[in-house]
């Protein structure tokens, strides 16, 4: 039981890992809370079940479920990215330079906007996530691990090392590293800052896709409301490793996606929402930057 | 000419920091802006490297308009600058704060770094080799994997003179180098900025330290209270009255 428990626990981390990135990727270059974080992971959602739907009709989904799967998966995250891209943009770039609190209501407003959006467009009621691949687990040493589960692991794993690669290697990943420490100063290296921020969202919003895709996925059942309770989770994920640090936001939400597994085995599923939170303020009382949050004072 | 100033003019609200201000900068000559505190000096700076939108005038760089183009748009045209407050990349490599410096010359993209293409690595280690000539060329090479946050106050400002060369500029900008530094280091920086010269660079400096201002200057152009009040050679501005008044005041009549 108890390594099932961490192996499940372990398949819902790596989807919270992967929206926490979105949040303090943003949160490293413009110190903003995307509350609208939530909402993209949730559009992504539905676009799976959107995109899955026209496969199944035109019949691929019959043909090469694995195909169909991550054909509608790629769509997705074309669109949330564009959906980022857009809400960044619209929402958020014209207060730049604007108070702090300015676009942080922005974008709990933006929130609210594409909660209503969706719930008008699709349906305030559940929407099912057909099922394709095989439901029954694989046996090995005691375990039981589904099909799904290791698509889940696998593609999140894969994605977090790519990010990895990507902001440590490329030119454009230093570059927003450069932007995250002094704008003013990348800039004047002849670094576009807004399309940097661009970038951000559009990685951020691709993740929450992938990360909405999947959990569509492995529990079949998507709802306008859906990005609240996941968004504020990998938000305390975030916090938890240390809002700004990418490798902390991967620990945080493996950390959460396990003691929520161990909790609602062990203590009581009916509270399974509120352990996430008691970890988080215990740990930000002993390390109130987050686990690997940065010590100096260096960030107001 | 490589860069010509036309009456520029930057107010902030009533007060006008930087007054119909104008000058010409010929190319492979160091250039020094000095001043009073607050008599504009800075402001200039941040007009020319798109910081600061000018409120009136014109700014050409190689003959062309680059008044109101952004700061990076300045950059890749072939303007850098340096800060009087160190603001280098300090949770960054020294060797990664100067490859950043090359972002705008460099092409190399995700898909190549992922799969680790020859194109890919060829690209980066050209960069890296260049990275470390500017290292050498500013003698902080042997600091390259340091994290630059710990280097020392004076090597901090070589790199980041090291990271405005990486831009590969024509014309580069030094917000008072020497500030902090003690006579040593001083004259080491003297040193740096002639070999910047020799390089084929144009230098502009802001300098208060008059050893260093007198050492290197071709010309020197004064501000006082946003307006430009003298130019001319160091010979030339050591004895003109104006300048001396904007110093030390007016002299008192008995």
């Amino acid at each position: 039981m108890f390594f099932q428990q961490i192996l499940n626990g372990i398949t819902v981390g790596g989807v919270y890992a992967l929206i926490a990135l979105g949040y303090t990727m943003v949160y490293g270059i413009l110190e903003l809370i995307n509350f609208a974080h939530g909402e993209i992971y949730m559009i992504g959602a539905y676009l799976g079940i959107i995109f899955i739907g026209i496969f199944t009709a035109i019949g691929l989904t019959e043909q090469s479920p694995l195909l169909a799967v991550l054909l509608s998966l790629t769509l997705s995250v074309i669109f949330c990215s564009a959906y980022g891209f857009a809400v960044e943009k619209l929402a958020y770039r014209p207060l730049r330079n604007a108070p702090k609190l300015s676009p942080l209501i922005s974008a709990i407003g933006v929130s609210i906007f594409l909660q209503n959006y969706v719930m008008l467009s699709q349906g305030a009621t559940d929407k099912v996530f057909p099922q394709l691949f095989e439901t029954k687990g694989i046996e090995f040493l005691n375990l039981t691990i589904t099909v799904l589960q290791i698509f889940i692991i696998v593609v999140s794993l894969l994605l977090m090392e790519l990010l990895h690669l990507y902001v440590m290697k490329t030119r454009t990943g230093k570059a927003m590293r450069a932007v995250a420490q002094d704008k003013t100063m990348a800039s004047l290296l002849g670094i576009n800052i807004d399309w940097i921020i661009s970038i951000t969202f559009i990685i951020g919003s691709g993740l929450a896709a992938v990360a909405g895709f999947m959990v569509a996925m492995y529990y079949g059942l998507v709802n306008y409301s859906i990005g609240y309770i996941a968004g504020i989770k990998a938000f305390a994920a975030a916090v938890l490793g240390g809002i700004g640090s990418i490798p902390g936001a991967m620990l945080g939400g493996f950390i959460l996606g396990i003691v929520e597994s161990l909790a609602a085995g062990y203590l009581s599923s009916e509270y399974k929402d509120a352990y996430a939170f008691i970890i988080l303020i215990i740990i930000l009382l002993i390390k109130p930057r987050g686990l690997l949050g940065k010590s100096s004072g260096d960030r107001a | 000419m490589i860069l010509e100033i036309r009456e520029l003019t930057k107010s902030f609200g009533g007060l006008k920091a930087v007054e119909e201000v104008s000058f010409k900068v010929m190319p492979g000559i160091i250039l020094s802006v000095i001043g009073p505190n607050g008599a504009g000096k800075t402001t200039l700076f941040n007009c020319l490297t798109g910081a600061l939108l000018p409120t009136k005038g014109k700014i050409f760089f190689e003959d062309k308009d680059i008044t109101g183009k952004r700061p990076y748009e300045i950059t890749e045209a072939g303007i850098a600058r340096t800060f009087q407050n160190i603001r280098i990349f300090g949770k960054m490599s020294v060797l990664e704060n100067v490859m950043i410096g090359q972002h705008s010359r460099s092409r190399e993209g995700f898909v190549g770094a992922v799969l680790r293409t020859n194109g890919f690595k060829k690209e980066e280690s050209e960069i890296k080799a260049k990275a470390y000539e500017f290292l050498e060329f500013t003698g902080i090479e042997e600091y390259a994997e340091t994290r630059a946050e710990n280097l020392p106050y004076g090597y901090q400002r070589r790199l980041e003179i090291a990271r405005a060369l990486a831009t590969e500029p024509k014309l580069i900008l030094l917000d008072e180098p020497a500030a902090g530094m003690n006579p040593q280091e001083s004259i080491e920086l003297m040193t740096l900025i002639n070999k910047i010269r020799e390089w084929g660079k144009t230098v502009i400096v802001i300098e208060h330290d008059m050893k260093v201002v007198m050492g290197i200057s071709d010309k020197i152009v004064v501000l006082d209270h946003g307006v430009k009040i003298a130019e001319g050679t160091p010979k030339e501005i050591q004895s003109n009255t104006d300048v001396i008044e904007a110093y030390l005041g007016k002299g008192f009549e008995f």
